[in-house]
């Protein structure tokens, strides 16, 4: 089922709604941000000079930067008493990035979360349980009112106590599952080790899985343990731009459908910012068309991915964008928590007793990711106690900071690989 | 009277300990004593030689992690209950130990590496004892 008629409008049609929204846009943040003034003012342009879509390349970028040097609410281009909601993202350096939402934008989000459940293949009869976890995390919240607004029965049970989960699906009859796909891997191991098949003991025919990349393997897995009837389908989005919606992947699986009535993606060369052509691969950047609270305007999500303007033989004309295929940072996502190298960077210089040297490596350890971090003892010791004290702090030190345990793996000076470039200091084995 | 043990790092990998042998052999540098401890990430080499500056110096400059660590090297009756006795000394200080290994056995004396938590107490409450300490010159 296709939920609203904008999913099938002609190109022409949907180029239409989007030069008038951006226009508008434009002009509001011109007016009321004085970050986007400051920008537009340094290079010469006017909201007037926006009089195609094709003007959209003139506009300047917003990186997470901006927002973080606005902090808390720069970039809003409404009064705060006008925010219902606020949310902030999982960014773990320093100040989050946070985003507000007008009751509009609380309408909007949930209109696009609905295109995305019904793309998945949820209905009113869907019993739906969201294992996100609650709170500033928009992706809960997200799915949780796009679902109740398409009339499915919602279970908020949150993430944790795996075995509580299982009982609700088993006992509420759980229908749809709102999960990262290791947590739904994760949970069809608790439900086999409480003697459940999830394939034939519960009803779970619907997986709408995000916050963490669904590659081709981890569907595989997921149709292996949840049944090969499972309709799996993946959805993109984040916090700056709203949350989840932005796109999602309709059961032809053939990409994910971005909601272009509400956002204008372009595809860049990370490098120079130059905008590629149709089908090129490179950095994706979301224009929010229709937003009130925090109207970024080509907010760079540093995902690298490509787009498809052909129509879907799903029926939607809205055009496709690739499963992410890498970040144009290094930014790295480890069980849905984002991870930036200069983070763990920063806690090893804090040690004496180490080098400046260091490896990040990511496994995956049954349905889990496994972190581990290679480092350089230059201080030694004569005593083992020291050795584990050591590794116990930085062990615990990066878990303040990421909210991860990691693996601390001691190596003599010298032995990780030095780089005459730009250093690779990850090691990313999970889809190997 | 304290001696120096050198701490040498090692990754629980191939050809390691030999790597630092190696170094050793090369700049002509006896071992007096060793104890090799480890667990499954890596192991700690603890050595007594008969030049444990050069000894650290050529290691570090060789790429391990060490650590030059004040000792005491203990000359006890190479008989039953030897040991024990010290030990007991030690214990009615309230001094505890951290490491200790066997060093050599020479005609009736026989000789131990200690390091204690509280290292000055310990040599302070030993030398009252008379007991006997070796150094890495005359072992």
């Amino acid at each position: 089922m296709i939920w609203s008629k904008e999913e099938t409008l002609s190109r022409r049609e949907i180029e239409e709604i989007q030069l008038s929204r951006l226009k508008e846009t434009v002009n509001r943040v011109y007016e009321k941000v004085l970050p986007y003034k400051k920008k537009m003012d340094e290079i010469g342009l006017k909201p007037d000079d926006i009089k195609s879509l094709k003007d959209l390349s003139k506009l300047p970028f917003i990186t997470k930067q901006d927002m973080r040097d606005t902090y808390p609410f720069g970039l809003f281009a409404v009064d705060k008493k006008e925010l219902v909601r606020i949310h902030a993202s999982s960014g773990t350096t320093g100040k989050p990035t946070v985003v507000g939402y007008t009751k509009n934008d609380l309408k909007t989000w949930t209109e696009c979360v609905s295109r995305i459940a019904c793309m998945g293949g949820a209905s009113k009869e869907d019993i739906a349980q969201i294992c996100f976890g609650y709170g500033m995390f928009t992706g809960a919240l997200g799915l949780h009112y796009g679902l109740e607004n398409i009339g499915a029965t919602i279970v908020p049970s949150s993430t944790g106590n795996s075995e509580k989960q299982i009982m609700y699906m088993q006992d509420f009859g759980t229908s749809l599952l709102v999960a990262t796909p290791s947590y739904a891997l994760r949970l069809a191991e608790v439900a086999n080790s409480m003697g459940i098949d999830p394939k034939k003991d519960l009803s779970v025919k619907i997986g709408l899985v995000g916050s963490e990349l669904l590659t081709d393997a981890m569907r595989a897995e997921m149709h292996k343990v949840w049944g090969d009837d499972m309709k799996i389908t993946s959805n993109y989005g984040m916090s700056e731009l709203m949350g989840p919606g932005v796109s999602g992947e309709c059961l032809e699986h053939c990409g994910m459908h971005i909601n272009e009535d509400y956002f204008i993606p372009e595809i860049i060369n990370p490098a120079t910012g130059e905008v590629l052509p149709e089908g090129e691969k490179g950095e994706l950047v979301v224009t929010c068309i229709k937003k009130e609270g925090l109207p970024l305007i080509r907010y760079r999500t540093k995902d690298i991915t490509r787009l498809f303007y052909e129509p879907c033989k799903c029926g939607r004309t809205f055009c496709r964008m690739e499963n992410p295929s890498g970040r144009s940072d290094d930014m790295l996502k480890v069980r849905g928590v984002n991870v930036f190298p200069s983070q763990i960077e920063e806690v090893i210089l804090s040690f004496a007793e180490l080098g400046p040297h260091y490896e990040i490596i990511v496994e995956r350890e049954g349905y889990s990711d496994k972190l581990s971090v290679r480092v350089e003892l230059v201080k030694s010791t004569d005593s083992f106690s020291d050795l584990e004290k050591l590794t116990a702090n930085i062990r615990y030190k990066i878990k303040t900071v990421l909210g991860l345990d990691v693996k601390i793996i001691l190596e003599s000076p010298n032995t990780l690989k030095r780089f005459e470039g730009k250093a690779k200091r990850i090691i990313d084995l999970r889809n190997k | 009277m304290f001696s120096k043990q050198l701490s040498v790092f090692i990754e629980n990998r191939k050809g390691r300990l030999g790597e630092v042998l190696g170094v050793l052999k090369e700049n002509d540098i006896n071992i007096l004593s060793l104890s090799l401890a480890d667990t499954t990430e890596y192991g700690l080499l603890r050595i007594i030689t008969d030049n444990p500056e050069t000894a650290k110096k050529k290691l570090s400059d060789s790429g391990f992690s060490t650590m030059l660590t004040d000792v005491l090297i203990i000359k006890i009756p190479h008989e039953s209950g030897s040991l024990q006795t010290l030990l007991t000394l030690l214990t009615e200080n309230g001094i505890n130990i951290e490491y200790m290994y066997g060093l050599s056995v020479n005609g009736e004396k026989a000789s131990v590496v200690l390091k204690a938590e509280d290292a000055l107490k310990a040599e302070r409450i030993l030398t009252e004892n008379g007991v006997e300490f070796l150094s890495t010159d005359n072992i």
